[in-house]
């Protein structure tokens, strides 16, 4: 195949800009919970969402990649076509500009919309239009949208039961701080082995590594413990503040959170990363495969330097601008204190790693929506503003054909400028 | 870039409505020294807790405000939203009242017969014990939302509002021994005053009165 240098620059390109995107905007949402609570300071935030996004993006982005790169248009069928490879490649560049574009247009416009929908939407029109309906894997494309509903319900479910739990075990007893002290590092456990647990399960193999699921479970189960012994003691030191706790009686209770939220947070920012890395690198790993190789559907695994380079994306746009935006989030959801942010974190966390799993890419922006819709459900949140949530389910709606229509301009142009 | 999760959160009406009553006690309690100046005659101290009083009592009335329009029918809470609104109603009527019992003594130049004045003046400390009452179980909204209404908590609050009924029966004790010791003594006083004595006193119970209600209001939310 000619060219597939230009090809090759351009999707990175066009994908690392993503991925910054991702990482100056979507990372707020992971962190700025702890920000806001003053579990974590900013400087720690960040580092920690660096570390973890990125080991979620390299260790467990590998399946929404691959589903983003090659779940969504039909391979078989572009094989038959004469330059069905050039096609793709001028589809995946088109989709990635599109969703770039679109998410500039809806953020100067303070539309709430997802990374995720836009890719999908882009790469689901220009298949559709540009080269054909049947090109389209509609039942996966089916099984992806109806996960944008079943995740934000999921999601909150869970965020329901985990704060009803905290209601009934710590919130609601004559000593709430010992109970906090009891239970908390329970929820850390839980925590650390869904997280690991699934990590393990789905995602390492793209790094090579193979365990068999006995010991899976036996390293999930033995990093779990590590850490919750290891937040156990932290909680141990913490000691009553008698001044602050007479305007506030959960103060120190919620200071106890604060460690669990630590926890939590970087599951979450793992979690994110390894959802959200596919929405920037999935079509740039399809470019890359198919310039490599000349033809579509070769079994060529993804390149680990893909997968690093959305990574690094991620952590560069949470270096430059992700500071300001969590700050910005950090000071707007105070209401969002350590129990409730745990339990909305931990369930929106839990979701998007099995999703993650499964090579299904959702909104993770959605999923924590959700988590904290279902917090809210338990009487735990003083106020939500209902009519941002209709904003948000109609910029659901209007995303999809927006990204797609973006997509079919960029496809066309991309046919009569590029070689 | 609009971020979704940062917007999905109203504004909070609890610490907002925790201020609210804050202020709303802090113009009652003015009312005793009010009343010690009244009874001294010390005009130019009456009016100058009076100007303090009416000040306090403007700034509650515009947090009241500022609270309503920042509670939007579409705002999902897990108390009702009209609950809450009335409970800021009665609040605010305890700055009212206060304002009002300042406001016909001052304009009326009343005095304070001096047979009833020791008394007058532990009433209208009770009363003023009755919104401080009121005040520290409403500083309990934030703890009651943050579990859910549940448990311990509400135990705790029930108790304070519990607290609250005595102090405002006590009140009304006080209330029916002041109006029959001023009965005793109307024959010697002018009929206007002594008919203006009567709607004082009766103005300074509905202190207690209101802080009462918030009890009752507070009592609703637990239900």
């Amino acid at each position: 195949m000619e060219y597939q240098t230009t090809y090759i620059v351009l999707a990175a390109a066009f994908g690392l800009f993503m991925a910054w995107g991702i990482g100056a905007n979507d990372v707020a949402n992971a962190m700025a919970t702890s920000v806001g609570s003053k579990a974590l300071t900013i400087k720690q935030a960040i580092l920690v969402a660096a570390i973890f996004e990125f080991a979620g993006a390299v260790l467990a982005g590998g399946e929404v990649t691959s589903t983003i790169r090659k779940g969504i248009v039909d391979a078989d069928l572009l094989i038959g076509m004469d330059d069905g490879a050039k096609m793709l490649v001028y589809g995946m560049l088109a989709a990635l500009l599109a969703a770039g574009t679109w998410l500039l247009i809806a953020s100067r416009n303070g539309w709430p919309v997802s990374t995720t929908h836009s890719i999908v939407g882009a790469i689901v029109g220009f298949a559709a239009v540009g080269i054909g309906v049947d090109a389209v894997q509609w039942g996966k494309v089916g099984t992806i949208v109806v996960s944008w509903v079943v995740s934000p319900l999921t999601a909150g479910f869970i965020a329901y039961l985990i704060y009803r739990s905290v209601q009934k075990l710590i919130l609601s007893q004559d000593d709430p701080l010992a109970k906090a002290k009891r239970y908390v590092p329970v929820y850390m456990f839980l925590a650390a082995f869904t997280i690991t647990l699934v990590t393990i399960l789905k995602g390492l193999k793209h790094v090579g590594l193979n365990i068999s699921i006995q010991s899976s479970y036996i390293l999930a189960i033995a990093i779990a413990a590590g850490i919750a012994v290891l937040g156990a003691i932290l909680i141990s030191r913490i000691k009553p503040d008698p001044k602050a706790e007479k305007s506030q009686h959960f103060y120190t209770v919620e200071r106890v959170f604060g460690v669990l939220m630590v926890i939590t947070a970087c599951g979450m920012a793992f979690a994110h990363g390894s959802n959200d890395v596919a929405n920037a690198i999935g079509p740039l790993a399809a470019v890359v495969s198919i310039a490599k190789n000349g033809i579509i559907g070769a079994k060529s695994s993804l390149d680990a330097w893909v997968l690093m380079l959305g990574g690094a994306g991620i952590v560069v746009g949470l270096a430059t601008f992700g500071r300001h935006v969590i700050a910005t989030v950090g000071k707007k959801i105070t209401q969002l204190t350590p129990s409730r942010g745990f339990a909305a974190e931990l369930a929106a966390a839990t979701t998007i790693v099995i999703a993650s799993g499964t090579g299904i890419p959702i909104s993770t922006t959605h999923t924590l929506v959700g988590a904290v819709l279902g917090v809210g459900m338990a009487r735990g949140i003083e106020a939500i503003d209902l009519r941002v949530v209709a904003r948000i389910l109609i910029s659901w709606v209007v995303t999809i054909p927006a990204g797609a229509v973006l997509a079919i301009l960029f496809f066309l142009l991309f046919k009569l400028i590029l070689p | 870039m609009a971020n979704m999760l940062a917007n999905i959160f109203g504004t909070s009406p609890v610490r907002p409505l925790e201020r609210h009553m804050d202020i709303v006690y802090r113009c009652a309690k003015k009312l005793r020294p009010f009343v010690n100046a009244v009874i001294k005659r010390d005009l130019k101290r009456m009016a100058e807790l009076r100007s303090q009083i009416e000040a306090l009592e403007h700034e509650a009335d515009n947090l009241k405000k500022d609270i309503r329009l920042n509670m939007p029918k579409s705002l999902f809470m897990p108390v009702p939203r009209e609950d809450l609104l009335e409970l800021l109603l009665v609040q605010d009527k305890i700055a009212n009242r206060t304002k009002d019992v300042s406001g016909v003594i001052m304009g009326r130049k009343m005095k304070i017969p001096k047979e009833i004045a020791p008394q007058y003046l532990e009433f209208v400390q009770s009363n003023v014990d009755a919104a401080k009452q009121a005040r520290k179980s409403v500083r309990e909204l934030d703890e009651l939302f943050t579990a859910g209404f549940k448990g311990a908590e509400v135990t705790l609050v029930s108790e304070m509002i519990e607290e609250l009924d005595e102090i405002e029966t006590h009140t009304d004790e006080q209330q029916t021994r002041i109006r029959s010791a001023l009965f005793e003594i109307e024959k010697s006083l002018d009929p206007i005053d002594a008919m203006f004595l009567y709607e004082v006193i009766e103005l300074t119970g509905e202190i207690a009165d209101m802080a009462e209600r918030v009890g009752r209001r507070l009592e609703l939310l637990l239900s």
